[in-house]
């Protein structure tokens, strides 16, 4: 994957897989640290310990016969070649947190990506779906919530295309101004 | 910075328009958003289906998309539902083929065959 925010949709498509219906998406920064971290939490059917282990590293499984998929692995992967890591907590019947975090500083992190077209694109895709995101940089914080704007918007559909443009821009807006500034390469 | 009051404000508008009502009984377009498919350019195809849509006014179609795995080698893959029922599935997507498919088979009706799974070079 190109940049995070593409790792994102492949987690979060995840979630949404999964049954949820209220997905919480956190991308906060500590600069002190030099750390950005991530994480997705869903309130979806959840997966068993044993089959987790699986999941976050199917190499290290001895079992050949089950289909193993590529986005945890991927999006662990890219996170590890910037001193980062990933971590899953899951419930079965309850719901799941994926953790992920990145060194900012080093090489070879990963660019933000198009944070907002991800989001656009999921509320457009599951209008039906709760979505959250928080942002934070350690003093200022914004967050979007799509079950508010719908109430802001009353009969009007979510995936009216206005609105979709308007919650695009509003997280683009967003992030530059969490995340901008002191943290510009974040941007990059 | 963007504010509620501008989304009070689309609301109004929107209300105003007849054109409000993105009906259930149209074209579903469905863009194939597993790891493959994200990986070989999903998004930016999804993206065009939107534009395009919003560009000619037409809500008769609504994107979504899925996280199903599909075949990793022909992805970006999007399947279009007609109203009847009737399913067709683009494969090796582009942006670039999202306008014909648009005026082809959601104003006009007429699946664009050479998109389709027969057609594909392999
Ligand atoms: N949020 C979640 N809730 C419940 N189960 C999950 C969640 N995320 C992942 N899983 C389980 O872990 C499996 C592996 O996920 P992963 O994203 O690595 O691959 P995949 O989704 O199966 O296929 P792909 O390669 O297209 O992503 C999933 O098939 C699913 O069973
Ligand atoms: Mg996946």
């Amino acid at each position: 994957m190109r940049d995070i925010s593409l790792h994102l949709m492949d987690i979060i498509q995840n979630s949404i897989t999964a049954n949820s219906n209220r997905i919480v998406t956190t991308i906060s920064t500590d600069n002190e640290k030099d750390f950005l971290y991530i994480s997705i939490k869903d309130n979806g059917k959840g997966m068993s310990k044993e089959f987790l282990e699986n999941v976050i590293d199917p190499f290290t499984t001895s079992r050949t016969t089950r289909k193993v998929g590529l986005g945890i692995p991927l999006f662990k992967e890219s996170a590890e070649r910037a001193e980062g890591f990933l971590s899953i907590e899951s419930e079965l019947g309850k719901g799941t947190l994926v953790s992920v975090s990145y060194k900012i500083s080093h090489i070879d992190r990963l660019p933000l990506g198009d944070i907002a077209q991800t989001f656009s694109q999921l509320v457009m895709a599951s209008p039906e779906i709760e979505f959250e995101l928080k942002m934070n940089n350690g003093s200022d914080s914004i967050q979007i919530n799509t079950v508010e704007i719908q109430d802001t918007l009353g009969e009007v559909p979510i995936t009216n295309f206005e609105v979709i443009e308007w919650i695009n821009n509003y997280i683009t807006e967003s992030i530059k101004c969490i995340f901008g500034g002191v943290l510009d390469e974040i941007l990059s | 910075m963007k504010s509620l009051a501008e989304l009070a404000a689309i609301r109004e508008k929107a209300l105003k328009e007849i054109s409000l009502r993105q009906s259930n009984d149209g074209y579903k377009i469905i863009v194939g958003m597993a790891t493959c498919g994200i990986a070989a350019g999903a998004r930016p195809v999804m993206n065009s289906f939107v534009e395009e849509l919003k560009k000619r006014n037409l809500t008769n179609a609504t994107v979504s998309m899925t996280g199903c795995v599909g075949v990793c080698r022909l992805e970006p893959m999007v399947e279009v539902i007609a109203p009847d029922g009737e399913k067709t599935t683009y494969v090796k997507m582009s942006p670039e083929m999202v306008e014909k498919i648009v005026v082809e088979h959601i104003v006009n009706g007429k699946p664009v065959k050479e998109y389709t799974i027969g057609n594909a070079d392999n």
